[in-house]
């Protein structure tokens, strides 16, 4: 029997927040608002064209975007607020409400979007759509599975120690994957690698329709990272400065090399689970436009005196202008080539 | 590992589980992105001595003891492939692959689709399969079908030392995800029943076997016995024993079921005209009836009579010897199943 294992450091108790919101740098407030205006941007562009031809009656497999379509409304500050402490060389594993974390890492919004329409031009050459966004030059990934994006990041975190890029790995699930043994195999093991994780939980209250309280044991899982011995943390009111503030905590733990940590958000969901998902479950749906983080956060801003009308006239405005300009790429692109369909299954077919 | 030594006769022979070693060490020499992840890989060697001394030589940072978390670890491979890796990685048996099937058939297999070719996940994922050692209904199947089924991965299956070595190269440098399947019956362990070309020739050096070349390991002119694996070696037995009596069968081992290749087996049946598919996986949708397809597909009239198939039946694999053995597509079978096509 050997007597010298190591004991883990003590692990911090979970903070969990109420904490008031750090005081950011202006322009890093500003910057925080911008990515969150472009990513409701785009999402509400998203929206208008998955909605424009789905009629008579609503048919999900028809228009210009068909499929099944989850919008990240609500969330942005998650994605805001952890992605801005990322550069493109660190990678990001998404769930399948992805867009918010594509667009604040910085995916191409244009080949994006050509993506989300099923044209020769997206990310994936339209084989993957909305859930299966792959990003090489990003790092940016996502998985339709709940939970599943979280081994591969590990392995992302892996291959970057390996090889001394410095690069760290983001990866980000919902409250209900906190449920799955994906989620847990991979607290473990980055925590027993000390791996450059940061593991994201967005509690947006639902999965699908089932609430939190019906699904999981415990109110916050940000408790859960103590049976790794990893730091986790929660973060309530959907506050992006607290978001960015705790991410920054955990970001810095990985890039030190301490390893992995674990930050969940309390979120909001403020649309469906995917468009056309009636929400007769929800009975909060009135308050919900008032709790939308984005016009708080502006109203902050301005009070702060962060913002004034010019400021915010001209990021919403350049929001459009790159929306739009995404949106009009992926119409005039061209619809990939069915004789091509059977292409690019192995690595060979690639031509 | 010393079996690369100069001083080495050319004709040295190796069990399956050095000649496997021996490609993985190689790429290991060669490709310092190739690492080697799985429960008991390190220290032990490999359950089935897949990794026997390869931690001595390239040491803990690259052969890699994982926790009982296949899904964690697997998962693990196919990002570190994504990122410029080629790892390999051990899930001990194919039965426990429901622990861990979503990173292997919708990640691991569908990333570089999805992708459009953008991303690719240069990784193997190396198993044990096979019975007849009395391990029960949870240690002893093949499986392959269930990955060949599942496009995006290929799927190899060596069944001799010499191209376990070949086959394993070949997926270490292969950019798409391999599933490297080994059979316990011919790993050539001194510690289960062991077929007697388990230990045989293996070229020194690079030695390259691709996938979806099937190999005739015996020409013959009345009748094609295909199959893979373990299997192999039985057909081989019942054909020298039929050879007595002047039946000449031409076996042909697939070496993969992804690739498969159909064309050996065309042109094969194209010349006897009977057919018989081995396959110690399950009956039903699995490879005997793609094989037998793959036939019916181009031409039904190129068969004499009916194709046999000696499978696995239909049913989780029994635990008492004489019941495993009585399900196992063993020479008995066989012999029967050619006589049947022949009559």
């Amino acid at each position: 029997m050997s007597t010298d294992v190591s004991r883990p450091a003590p692990v911090p108790a979970p903070t969990d927040a109420g904490s008031p919101a750090p005081e950011l740098p202006d322009d890093v407030r500003a910057r925080l608002y911008e990515t969150m205006v472009l990513s409701r941007t785009f999402e509400e562009a998203i929206l208008r064209e998955y909605h424009a031809d789905k009629g008579p009656g609503f048919d999900i497999g028809k228009g210009l975007v068909p499929g099944e379509m989850h919008l990240s409304a609500g969330q942005e500050p998650v994605a805001a607020g952890v992605c801005a402490h990322l550069t493109t060389d660190d990678a990001v594993t998404a769930t399948h409400r992805p867009h918010h974390f594509a667009v604040a890492h910085g995916v191409d919004l244009k080949k994006m979007t050509a993506e989300i329409f099923g044209r020769e031009t997206g990310l994936g050459r339209g084989r993957g759509g909305h859930m299966h966004l792959f990003d090489p030059e990003t790092h940016f990934s996502c998985s339709g599975i709940i939970a599943e994006g979280y081994p591969p990041a590990l392995g992302m975190a892996f291959a970057f120690k390996r090889r001394g890029t410095g690069g760290i790995a983001v990866a980000v699930t919902g409250e209900g994957a906190a449920n799955q043994g994906a989620f847990h195999e991979s607290l473990n093991l980055a925590a027993l690698w000390k791996l450059p994780v940061v593991f994201v939980v967005e509690d947006n209250e639902w999965g699908i329709s089932v609430p939190r309280t019906a699904s999981t044991s415990v109110p916050s899982n940000a408790v859960r990272a103590a049976a790794y011995g990893i730091p986790g943390e929660r973060v309530e009111h959907n506050d992006v400065d607290a978001v960015y503030a705790a991410a920054e905590r955990a970001v810095g733990r990985a890039r030190a090399g301490e390893g992995p940590s674990l930050i969940e958000v309390a979120t909001l969901r403020m649309w469906g689970h995917f468009e056309g998902d009636a929400q007769g479950y929800r009975a909060d749906l009135e308050s919900v436009s008032a709790l939308d983080p984005i016009p708080l956060y502006e109203t902050r801003l301005r009070e702060a005196g962060v913002l004034d009308d010019a400021a915010v006239a001209r990021t919403k405005e350049q929001a459009t202008e790159k929306v739009e300009a995404a949106v009009a790429f992926a119409k005039d692109s061209p619809v990939p080539d069915v004789a091509d369909v059977m292409k690019h299954v192995f690595a060979e077919e690639d031509r | 590992m010393t079996t690369t030594a100069p001083t080495q006769p050319a004709t040295r022979r190796l069990n399956t589980s050095k000649a496997m070693v021996e490609a993985i060490a190689q790429e290991m020499e060669r490709d310092e992105t190739v690492v080697y992840l799985g429960e008991d890989v390190g220290e032990y060697g490999g359950i089935f001595s897949s990794t026997t001394g390869l931690l001595e030589r390239f040491g803990k940072d690259r052969v890699i003891d994982t926790p009982i978390s296949e899904t964690a670890f697997i998962g693990l491979g196919i990002g570190a492939a994504t990122e410029g890796m080629r790892p390999i990685v051990e899930l001990m048996f194919a039965d426990f692959m429901g622990v861990c099937l979503d990173q292997i058939y919708n990640h691991m297999a569908k990333i570089h689709y999805f992708s459009g070719g953008n991303v690719k996940v240069p990784m193997v994922l190396t198993t044990a399969v096979g019975g007849g050692y009395s391990d029960g209904g949870q240690h002893s199947q093949c499986l392959w079908a269930t990955f060949a089924h599942l496009p995006g991965m290929k799927v190899v299956v060596p069944s001799n030392p010499a191209d376990a070595k070949g086959l394993m190269t070949s997926a270490i440098r292969d950019d798409s995800p391999v599933v490297y399947m080994f059979h316990k019956g011919i790993m050539g362990l001194p510690w289960m029943a062991k077929n007697r070309r388990a230990i045989d020739v293996v070229p020194e050096g690079e030695h390259l076997v691709p996938s979806g070349k099937a190999n005739v390991v015996r020409p013959g002119t009345d009748v094609t016995v295909v199959t893979l694996s373990l299997s192999v070696h039985h057909a081989l037995d019942v054909a020298e024993r039929l050879d007595g009596e002047g039946v000449s069968a031409e076996i042909l081992d697939l070496r993969s079921l992804v690739p498969l290749d159909r064309e050996a087996i065309l042109e094969s049946v194209g010349k006897t005209g009977r057919l018989v598919v081995v396959d110690e996986d399950y009956l039903s949708f699995g490879l005997s009836g793609e094989v037998a397809a793959t036939i019916t597909d181009k031409d039904p009239s190129m068969l004499k009579a009916p194709v046999q198939r000696v499978t696995m039946p239909d049913i989780p694999i029994p635990y008492a010897h004489d019941l495993e053995y009585a399900v196992l597509p063993r020479q008995e079978r066989i012999e029967a199943a050619v006589r049947r096509v022949l009559a």
